[in-house]
């Protein structure tokens, strides 16, 4: 396993002016899903795209992925194509469902992108029993899927994403289908993670808690034709325990990116820490 | 978790006994009729409705049974009717079975050309249909006379041969249907996840849609089986292959009027052949258990 950020200059992703415009059939118009969107993120940053549905950040998602092309602008991941980079395997990838497939138990699951990739049989069981430790699943490790509660099985998705130690974590709303408890375990359980992994993560998010707790940065955008509004800076620091939520750093993030996603502030100072790019 | 299993052998149980009530029930049936119905039967202005009641028409249950125990012939070296039966079904048996290996081959074959290729699917599938439009009665001749114009060496083309190419005709069908909806029934994010880890249409057959497409194959494989079984009787009967159960059909039924109840032992035979071989199907079907998570969607 090569480590891809050996050269640190290399910008995770790098999405230049890039569009995507969906076209329309017959008498229905196209939906320009993303319009001009540029981004940078740094290797081992924590980005979150936060917005309104229709607002492209799936889409957006999907482009760094290789799963769909932009119409126009360029989007590199660690210097490489986005589809050099997919056939490299240099990301992993969660989706909302967590998609794992239901006749192969949670070893099989997590094992089943370095089966792909003909790691041996040895490699592949010691990388899979670490990965187990790593979510917390060690007791479950021949259960299959359907045995799971929704949260074990983001977690298993989670760990499989991660079994190719991949520089660059791609999660489309993995929690968005779990409840508010599971889900706030899971986003500590995800802290810690990235701080051992010390992958990036684009993380696709509806909630503005969520995308304050573990973003370095939040990417806001609007929909129609999808952009990036503003991109709020989030400095909660490295030690991000369950007490965060209560502090007022906590608070002034969340303020921020509510006042970012709905336009103007509505009373008192405006947003403090607000990147206006 | 623990209720289930409860349940579903409850309901195994339950289905066991609707079956063998039925059968009871059609037995009874059958001598009340022979019993309290006219012997000239029903006739509507010459038309016969329902049937004469005589011992030729209708043996007796007891009689049909005595009979299957009882010698095919008056010859010394004569097999009980059963032997004669079950030796015939185990014939038909093995070439209906040679028929559903050739028809799944070809049924997944073709299912994994329409995949691979959507113009095959929309340039093979209307003439899959076609295929079955085509009476098997029609075929069975022309497979027989194609098939002996068939020398190999030291091979030549035989009766059996041509009857397992037909059960294969009749089974391949639902196969290839089957399989091409369980080829294509992994859900999106399953293709792209595959998609994602740069697996190419090889490694996503074998790894994604072929274990998806196991509960999509397995009710296609009991239904090709079916078919498969129907084919080879109904081959043997039209091109007059030795040695299955579709001759002894013909043979006893011949011997009507002298010896009506030896006609019924070679169907009961038919009868038990096909829901054996519908077990043999279920049985694979048990060793398959870990891909079979979600049939409730087939």
């Amino acid at each position: 396993m090569t480590i891809t950020d050996a050269v640190p200059t290399v910008a995770a992703v790098e999405v230049a002016g890039v569009s995507r415009v969906f076209p329309g059939r017959g008498k229905k118009a196209g939906v320009t899903a993303l319009d001009d969107v540029s981004l940078t993120i740094a290797a081992g940053e924590f980005v979150s795209l936060i917005g309104p549905s229709g607002c492209g950040k799936s889409t957006l998602l999907r482009l760094i992925a290789d799963l769909d092309s932009a119409t126009s602008g360029a989007v590199s991941v660690f210097g490489k194509t986005a589809r050099q980079a997919r056939i490299d395997q240099d990301y992993g990838i969660v989706f909302q469902s967590a998609g794992l497939l239901p006749w192969r138990s949670v070893t099989a699951n997590i094992e089943l992108p370095l089966a792909l990739h003909g790691v041996a049989k040895a490699d592949r069981s010691a990388r899979v029993s670490e990965l187990i430790e790593l979510v917390g699943l060690s007791e479950f490790a021949s259960s299959y899927p359907e045995q799971l509660s929704g949260g074990m099985q983001q977690r298993v998705a989670i760990a499989r994403a991660l079994a190719e130690r991949p520089s660059l974590l791609l999660m489309d709303e993995p929690f968005g289908a779990l409840d508010e408890m599971t889900r706030e375990r899971m986003q500590a359980e995800l802290v810690r993670i990235c701080a051992e992994t010390g992958a990036a993560v684009v993380f696709v998010t509806h909630s503005i808690p969520e995308a304050v707790f573990l973003s370095d940065r939040v990417v806001v955008m609007s929909p129609r034709p999808g952009r990036i509004r503003e991109i709020v800076d989030i400095n909660l620091g490295e030690s991000r325990g369950e007490m965060l939520r209560e502090e007022s750093a906590f608070f002034a993030g969340v303020t921020a990116v509510r006042e970012a996603l709905h336009g103007a502030p509505p009373v008192g100072t405006g947003a403090r820490g607000v990147d206006l790019r | 978790m623990t209720a289930r299993p409860l349940s579903r052998t409850a309901a195994t149980g339950r289905a066991v006994l609707l079956g063998a009530l039925g059968i009871i029930l059609l037995g009874v049936i059958w001598e009340a009729y022979k019993a309290a119905g006219p012997a000239a039967g029903f006739e509507v202005a010459g038309f016969q409705l329902l049937p004469r009641t005589t011992d030729v028409a209708m043996p007796h249950l007891w009689e049909m049974i005595e009979r299957a125990f009882a010698p095919v012939n008056s010859s010394a070296t004569s097999q009980p009717v059963w032997l004669a039966v079950a030796l015939g079904c185990l014939s038909s048996l093995g070439t209906a079975a040679l028929g559903l290996l050739v028809g799944t081959v070809v049924g997944v074959a073709l299912a994994l050309l329409m995949l691979r290729f959507r113009t095959a699917e929309h340039a093979v599938l209307p003439w899959l249909i076609l295929s079955q439009t085509v009476p098997l009665i029609a075929l069975a001749p022309l497979i027989v006379s194609w098939g002996g114009r068939i020398h190999i060496g030291d091979l030549s083309w035989e009766r059996w041969m041509s009857v397992a190419v037909i059960a294969s005709y009749l089974s391949f069908f639902p196969i290839a249907i089957g399989a091409l909806r369980g080829f294509q029934s992994p859900q999106v994010a399953h293709t792209e996840l595959m998609h994602s880890y740069a697996a190419g249409w090889w490694k996503t057959l074998v790894y994604l849609r072929l274990p998806a497409s196991v509960p999509f194959l397995i009710p296609a494989v009991r239904l090709g089986a079916a078919s498969a079984i129907i084919g080879t009787v109904v081959a043997e009967v039209s091109t007059g292959a030795k040695g299955g159960i579709g001759r002894l059909i013909i043979e006893y039924a011949q011997s009507g009027s002298s010896d009506p109840a030896k006609a019924y032992s070679p169907i009961a035979g038919a009868v038990l052949m096909g829901l054996a071989a519908a077990g043999i199907v279920a049985l694979i079907a048990l060793t398959l258990g870990r891909y079979r998570r979600n049939e409730v969607t087939s």
